[in-house]
């Protein structure tokens, strides 16, 4: 089949032929850039936090009147406060372990420090996410250690966040020890946290930080040997194998039953990690979701389309078509000519989409901190948009290859 | 005339339901889901005091330095405690407040009451008749109770109720964080969003409103410690929140009002005299780099409005010229496929304008029923909006007259434009050569 006449028909309907293409090509343009959008949400939330999530929660509480901390005295008040609250929750008979520890992967808030190589380095080496917390910290949350030792109970101070004490060993993600010592003898080394000296006694293969940022130090992690004083404390609890909801409920009436005076309100004073990392994931899902919406609306609008004008113009070529059958055309011939004929208008039009699709990503690069759109995505959208063409061109042309050749001898 | 064509409207779209239900439906989703988006984008964008954000100022001080700027060359967002201090004891716009947030406990009077976690404010006297903030009773605090560190308090109505009751409680004395405050002041329903004062710990939505504000000076007395974020470009030298107070950490908003260009003029000038008072006393050790933004600027510059929202609401308008693109097809089919009546209306001397007449009527009736489908879709989709957003701002977006209005407004406009080609290629048809075909 040579294409000239396919182009020669095409004169003829200039208009209907240009709403197409543009159509095609704004719908690639959009669509491709969506689906980047949704991948890059579903990486986000599929990363994992290096942590072991099943059968984790987090308690979060602050007393009532408690002590400011500012003085040795108070410091001590709170900190009896906190313990009380540990050797509670470690009795209950459906808990595991039990940790101090002021972070939880994704729960939102958090602290940064900057980690440098040396005392006088004006610009840290990297950013990171700090945990707070015992001896028991990570083993609880069940970050995996790969090097060295945890901390051990003599080496756990209390003080409050406020506090310039600084803490003599550290605790790595494996992330931040490449990045300090790139070639791997991080163990050991004293580094700078904050400007303060500390040597890293361990390391652990991955520990996400405590809130669901997308920033590149988002693996990079310390932990501290420090219970965190204040009127606020934490705790990360591991239930035993399938008991997290008995736990969770009994932790929350243990520690009311022991001290009333503290806030610890339904919506966030005990979570799962289950519901932090859907709270601390929602925008992300919902994005993605919007995204994919608009996605199969768009699609559907443009195929809707593509059936609606090429209907048209079978009907005003129907004798054209019958003529063509008279001179000897077979159905399959009709058929393969609409075919071609949408494939060539596609073709312009996803040609043009790529370049929109190319333009628009630029453009939301600058704008919203959009990462370059991969070559597959575009190649896998001008595929699909192709064969979307020929899927929706294929009622119309079925029904151009049903004229019979005798409406020839009829008149128009 | 005009009833009657848009009875010929009718009968011609009755003649191919697919294809009209298929501009219809196309217009129906292209509308609503612009003005989904558009009801989320409008409601997280909008300016939470219209009547008096272009005088309301945040001035900045670079206290930092060069070495902490990024590349933008912008000074922090927020004050440390000296200079927060300084600025308000010069006191040189008509009404200030430096602003910090609280978190204390509150125990209800009630017995058997569990103690509540509840979010606040430390803030001076002036920041209530700045912000015109409506009370139901009583009012703010006096100057004399800032001077004093009097133990005074001003609580939202939904807290009101929770520690007294239903009632006027102003006179009360209710425990915060262990202490016993007199209300003095009980907040009609204020929960201004973006919560202006405090974008940046809350990035500029928060859900529930403040339900407390105490003298600044007396929460900073009593130790309350700071509740938002704190930010170091040197840690503190000495320990817990008094060392926090000597550093140079920022933790403190503060917010100005200038009541014409004049007094922002001095305002500015005075920002710079002091920083360079400081750099000659040598505190700091490079040229003032201050910034004075008005409240509209402040919120841009901290990039309240989510990216998401704008990303989501520029695709759904993508969406819509899709949609409206499909339309001017799909009209120019159906128009075209009756150019032998057209034929026949004109040879019978219908002028142009006629044909432009019964045709854009067509197209509007179109655009009219995409419409009303669009307001279904739109009520669903604002209902729905909760679970594609996160709540704080799903909860902001809502329906009412004014984007009823639109969305039929942009339906019908939109639907009109997409009909103009297609009109204008019928009234083109040649009744001759129509009459001679068939």
């Amino acid at each position: 089949m040579t294409v000239h006449p396919i182009i020669a028909a095409l004169k003829w309907h200039k208009a209907g032929v240009l709403l197409i293409v543009l159509q095609i090509a704004l719908t690639l343009a959009i669509v491709s850039n969506a689906i980047f959008i949704i991948s890059q949400r579903i990486s986000v939330i599929q990363r994992p936090t290096g942590v072991v999530e099943r059968d984790l929660f987090r308690v979060s509480q602050s007393f009532v009147g408690a002590p400011s901390g500012d003085d040795p005295a108070s410091l001590d008040k709170l900190d009896a406060l906190q313990l009380a609250d540990l050797g509670i929750l470690r009795q209950l008979p459906d808990v595991q372990s039990v940790a101090a520890s002021d972070g939880m992967p994704l729960q939102g808030s958090i602290w940064v420090g900057g980690l440098a190589l040396t005392a006088d380095q004006k610009t840290p080496t990297s950013a990171a996410g700090l945990y707070y917390g015992d001896e028991h910290m990570r083993s609880t949350l069940g970050a995996r250690l790969v090097a060295g030792r945890d901390f051990n109970a003599g080496e756990i101070l209390h003080h409050t966040i406020n506090s310039t004490v600084p803490s003599p060993v550290i605790i790595v993600s494996q992330a931040l020890a490449d990045k300090l010592y790139p070639h791997g003898d991080a163990l050991g080394k004293t580094v700078y946290l904050d400007s303060k000296p500390t040597v890293i006694i361990g390391i652990v293969d991955r520990l996400q930080v405590a809130n669901a940022s997308t920033r590149p130090w988002v693996y990079m992690s310390v932990m501290a040997p420090v219970r965190l004083d204040g009127v606020n404390a934490n705790y990360v609890v591991r239930a035993k194998p399938g008991r997290l909801l008995p736990a969770m409920q009994a932790a929350r009436k243990a520690l009311f039953a022991a001290n009333r005076m503290r806030v610890m309100p339904d919506s966030w004073g005990i979570q799962s990690l289950t519901e932090i990392r859907d709270k601390a994931y929602r925008a992300d899902r919902g994005m993605a979701l919007l995204m994919g919406l608009i996605c199969l609306i768009l699609l559907g609008v443009t195929a809707a389309g593509i059936v609606g004008l090429t209907s048209f113009w079978v009907g005003q070529r129907h004798r054209q078509i019958g003529i063509r059958r008279a001179l000897g055309a077979r159905r399959i011939d009709i058929l393969h000519y609409f075919h071609a004929e949408n494939l060539l208008i596609a073709g312009v039009g996803v040609v043009v989409g790529a370049m929109l699709a190319r333009g628009l990503n630029v453009w939301l690069m600058t704008q919203y901190e959009m990462a370059r759109l991969p070559v597959t995505y575009m190649v896998t959208g001008v595929l699909a948009m192709l064969a979307i063409g020929q899927v929706a061109v294929f009622v119309p042309a079925r029904r151009a290859s049903l004229v019979p050749p005798v409406v020839a001898t009829r008149a128009a | 005339m005009f009833g009657y064509y848009l009875e010929l409207a009718l009968r011609s779209l009755r003649r191919s339901p697919g294809l009209t239900a298929l501009m219809v439906l196309a217009i129906g989703f292209g509308v609503a889901s612009s003005m989904t988006t558009w009801s989320v984008f409008r409601a997280v964008s909008g300016d939470p005091i219209p009547w008096k954000s272009s005088k309301l100022f945040v001035p900045q001080i670079d206290m930092w330095g060069p070495s902490a700027r990024g590349s933008d060359g912008e000074p922090p967002d927020a004050l440390d405690f000296a200079d927060a201090m300084a600025l308000m004891k010069a006191h040189r716009a008509s009404r200030q407040s430096a602003i910090y947030a609280v978190s204390p406990s509150v125990v209800p009077a009630a017995t058997g009451a569990f103690p509540l976690n509840v979010s606040g404010y430390g803030v001076y006297n002036e920041f209530f008749p700045m912000l015109d903030v409506p009370f139901l009773y009583g009012s703010g605090w006096s100057a004399a109770d800032d001077a004093s560190r009097a133990a005074v308090a001003v609580i939202s109505h939904t807290l009101s109720q929770q520690a007294f009751g239903d009632g006027n409680s102003v006179g009360k004395t209710i425990d915060i964080e262990g202490r016993d405050y007199r209300v003095v002041g009980v907040l009609a329903d204020w929960n201004p969003q973006p919560i202006f004062f405090d974008v940046r710990d809350t990035g500029g939505f928060s859900g529930d409103g403040p339900d407390v504000f105490l003298p600044f000076d007396r929460a900073i007395a009593v130790g309350m410690p700071n509740d938002g974020s704190t930010n170091c470009s040197v840690m503190p030298a000495a320990e817990g929140f008094v060392g926090l107070q000597q550093s140079s950490c920022i933790w403190i908003a503060l917010m100005v009002e200038l009541d014409d260009a004049a007094a922002v003029t001095g305002y500015r000038q005075f920002l710079d005299g002091y920083a360079a008072e400081q750099q000659h006393a040598g505190r700091f050790a490079w040229t003032p780099n201050n910034r004075l933004r008005d409240l509209p600027a402040f919120l841009t510059f901290e990039h309240v409005v989510p990216r998401d929202t704008k990303v989501s609401l520029l695709v759904a308008l993508g969406l819509l010229i899709v949609c409206l693109i499909n339309t001017v097809g799909l009209l120019l089919a159906k128009f075209l496929r009756r150019s032998g009546e057209i034929g026949v209306r004109r040879a019978l001397g219908a002028p142009r304008a006629a044909i432009y007449q019964q045709f854009l009527c067509e197209a509007g009736v179109v655009g009219a029923a995409g419409g009303v489908l669009g307001l279904l879709l739109t009520g669903v989709g604002v209902a729905g909006v909760g679970l594609v957003l996160p709540k704080r701002i799903a909860d902001l977006a809502h329906i009412d007259l004014s984007l009823l209005a639109l969305t039929m407004l942009v339906a019908i406009l939109a639907t009109l434009l997409a009909g103009l080609y297609p009109t204008f290629r019928a009234s083109r048809v040649q009744p001759a050569w129509q009459l001679k075909s068939n």
